[in-house]
């Protein structure tokens, strides 16, 4: 396998060799709706037409992280290492950039500044690859060290040096939850030999204003295939199953291809790289449930039943799919996982914080300059994210709150930007990590509505297993459209709270526990608007508004 | 997990079935196999009718309860038919903060329907989606599955009188 990987990785380079001009086309999902398929096939198309097929090439690549500005278009040349990155292409720039990029030349009033901070601030390690290689190719793969994490483990190494090495790490579940990954993957694995295990890759993201997972799964699809294998090798399982939001079809389409491509090279399928260790992967297709990312009821959408989450303990470690041990992890956890065995856990233990190590990947938007993804080394100050990775709000208006983990999170006023972004930070602040959703928000946009908005998410999604969600957040939603509306009173306010408080300690899962968390962070931080919407309390409203 | 070897012949002779069988056979009529069944059911016929629950629930050995209560579980799965077109609004954070709820305001009045709901002529559907994941370009919708960004109102009821007359 050693051999084989090496060969295709001469011949990929060799194949880079013959041409002098590049242009890589972001065909990631946000650049693909603004028609950049079209820009390959005009690019293709002007290659061609300008005689020019020797020299240069045109090719589909993954997000390139501006997305904001996309379709992005990047232009390397064989004998320069600098790439010119082009912004807002389309078909009709093709015939002048093709001429230009032929030429070594760049076209000036199309060029989107590669020397900003967006650009220069990130640490790419889960994202290495997205922009770089075609993800519809296992060679391109495999020519940037694809499945050399995987050889090197089941030839190498024995699956409990393997989850030593993730332990070293000090990886966590990039979920959102920040569990040790290498100590859930230790449990799984001292679960009874005999017995069938399972891992599953949790692709549902469903947080609205998260894209990170659907962005690495469209632009490096092998990526989460050998993540996911390796752990399998470590764990004793032989079964593996992604998966993946209805809502997601080119993901899906790219995760099939790579499945086939992995299989034929034979580092999928039946003994994986020459030795006896078997894995198997296939997708299933999630159909619209926010609360199928809870991992006990994605548990039960795999097996065919409405997804509705159960108590825990037991866990999925002990007590999983079809009741057999399981190891559940989310995308960007896989996809953490080659690089560490690759390059060692202390290497990855050495990036980030104390208690949080590594990278985190963050979809950047709302009211933002420089909408996209982004990945930076955990303990980066959040102001550091917004105003110099993130370019601040259009206008130079000052930021008001910066929402982080989607429903279950909350909302980070101004005056905490300097909080390093690490897990117990963002939890001290009422916030979570979460997924990964960071949506900047300036003075325009009300906390109470916020706080609305994120109950009725909750209320439509709750599955209605539990009463205190099912019934509690539409109370909650209830009493927060009242405040909004200027028909509420003080009595409504602490009956709010009350609920609140009720509807964390008392739901049986994550999404109930974590309903009330944007209520609690915004009245936490900017009560005052409540107040402002009161309709009775002179002492704390003086300014009475009119019902 | 309880195998049916057994292939039960479809309600109609409709060709799609077929499509739908092969699903089946793909998974080898496990139960488990409920929700990748649907799919291709909602993917051949645009939605899941009574003759196809029926059809499923007898095929795969799953009560028909549990089939009813799993296509009304998951929002992707409709039990009425879809009008000729569709049109998406995204409803996630980023489109909420930047202008998606006027967009489905502008829609609802419009063509006087709620989200869910398909025009008396059979001619549009209205849905919502929690984030469509494309946030850099919110607003969003998505029309007849093309993914359209940085929407205005304007834009939205263009797209949508385009359609009216390219059927005309």
């Amino acid at each position: 396998m050693h051999d084989q990987l090496a060969k295709i990785t001469a011949r990929e380079e060799a194949e880079a060799q013959k041409f002098d001009h590049t242009l890589k086309v972001c065909v990631a999902a946000s650049c693909l709706s603004s028609q950049s398929d079209q820009v390959v096939a005009a690019l293709k198309e002007q290659i061609e037409a300008q005689e020019l097929p020797a020299t240069c090439q045109a090719k589909g690549v993954g997000c390139l992280g501006l997305c904001s500005r996309g379709p992005l278009v990047a232009v390397s040349h064989r004998e320069q290492a600098a790439e010119t990155l082009y912004e807002q292409i389309t078909p009709d720039h093709a015939p002048s950039l093709v001429e230009a990029a032929a030429a070594g030349r760049i076209v000036a009033d199309l060029v989107c500044p590669t020397d900003t901070p967006f650009f220069q601030r990130q640490t790419k390690i889960v994202l290495e690859n997205s922009g770089a290689i075609d993800p519809e190719r296992i060679e391109e793969y495999v020519a940037a060290d694809g499945y050399q994490g995987l050889l090197k483990a089941v030839t190498e190494m024995a699956p409990a040096q393997v989850i030593d090495e993730i332990l070293r790490s000090g990886l966590r579940g990039r979920g959102g939850g920040g569990y040790p990954t290498g100590l859930k993957w230790t449990t799984v694995a001292k679960a009874d030999a005999n017995q069938t295990k399972y891992v599953i890759c949790n692709a549902d993201e469903g947080d609205p204003g998260a894209f990170m997972d659907r962005s690495v799964l469209e632009s490096d699809p092998h990526r989460i295939l050998e993540g996911m294998t390796i752990a399998g090798y470590a764990i004793g399982a032989s079964k593996g199953y992604i998966y993946v939001r209805g809502e997601y079809p080119l993901a899906v389409e790219r995760l099939k291809k790579a499945i086939n491509q992995a299989r034929r090279l034979g580092v999928l399928g039946s003994g994986i790289c020459g030795t006896t260790f078997n894995f198997q992967i296939e997708i299933r297709l999630g159909a619209g449930a926010f609360v199928c990312g809870e991992e006990t009821a994605l548990i039960a959408s795999i097996e065919g039943k409405r997804g509705t989450p159960r108590p825990r303990p037991p866990y999925p470690a002990e007590l999983g799919l079809w009741g057999e041990p399981t190891l559940i992890n989310n995308v960007e956890t896989f996809a953490n996982v080659p690089p560490i065995i690759r390059r060692g856990g202390d290497w990855y233990a050495a990036i980030g914080t104390d208690k949080s190590r590594g990278t985190k990947v963050f979809a950047l938007a709302g009211t933002i300059a420089n909408t996209g993804l982004i990945e930076v080394p955990m303990g980066i100050p959040l102001r550091e994210i917004i105003d110099e990775i993130g370019g601040g709000i259009p206008g130079g208006r000052p930021v008001k709150a910066v929402q982080t983990g989607g429903p279950s999170g909350g909302c980070i006023p101004a005056a905490y930007l300097d909080t390093p972004v690490d897990y117990e930070s963002l939890v001290n602040l009422g916030s979570i990590m979460g997924s990964g959703g960071m949506i900047v928000m300036d003075e325009s946009t009300n906390m109470v509505d916020v706080a609305r908005y994120f109950m009725e998410f909750c209320m439509t999604e709750s599955c209605g297993k539990c009463v205190p969600c099912r019934v509690g957040t539409v109370q909650m939603y209830h009493l927060l459209d009242k405040i909004h509306r200027g028909k509420a009173t003080r009595k409504d306010l602490v009956l709010l709270e009350k609920l609140c408080q009720m509807v964390r300690e008392t739901s049986l899962c994550g999404l109930g526990q974590t309903a009330p968390n944007p209520v609690n962070s915004t009245l936490r931080y900017f009560r005052q608007e409540y107040l402002d919407l009161l309709t009775d309390d002179p002492v704390e409203n003086p300014s009475e508004v009119p019902a | 997990m309880l195998a049916n070897p057994k292939q039960l012949d479809p309600p109609t002779d409709d060709i799609r079935w077929r499509f739908v069988q092969a699903a089946m056979r793909r998974n080898g009529f496990r139960r488990s196999a409920l929700i990748e069944t649907l799919h291709a059911v909602q993917e051949a016929f645009g939605c899941l009718d009574e003759d196809a629950l029926r059809y499923v629930a007898t095929s795969l050995s799953v009560p028909l309860s549990q089939v009813y209560g799993v296509s009304t579980f998951y929002h992707l799965f409709s039990l009425k038919p879809a009008g000729r077109h569709t049109c998406v609004i995204c409803t996630g954070t980023a489109c909420y903060i930047k202008g998606g709820p006027q967009l489905l305001e502008t829609v609802r009045n419009a063509f006087d329907i709620k989200p869910g709901e398909t025009t008396a002529d059979g001619q549009l559907s209205l849905l919502t989606a929690r984030c469509v994941g494309a946030c850099g370009l919110a607003p969003v919708a998505v029309f007849d599955g093309e993914v359209l960004g940085n929407l205005t109102t304007e834009k939205t009821l263009e797209s949508l009188a385009n359609w009216s007359q390219n059927d005309a």
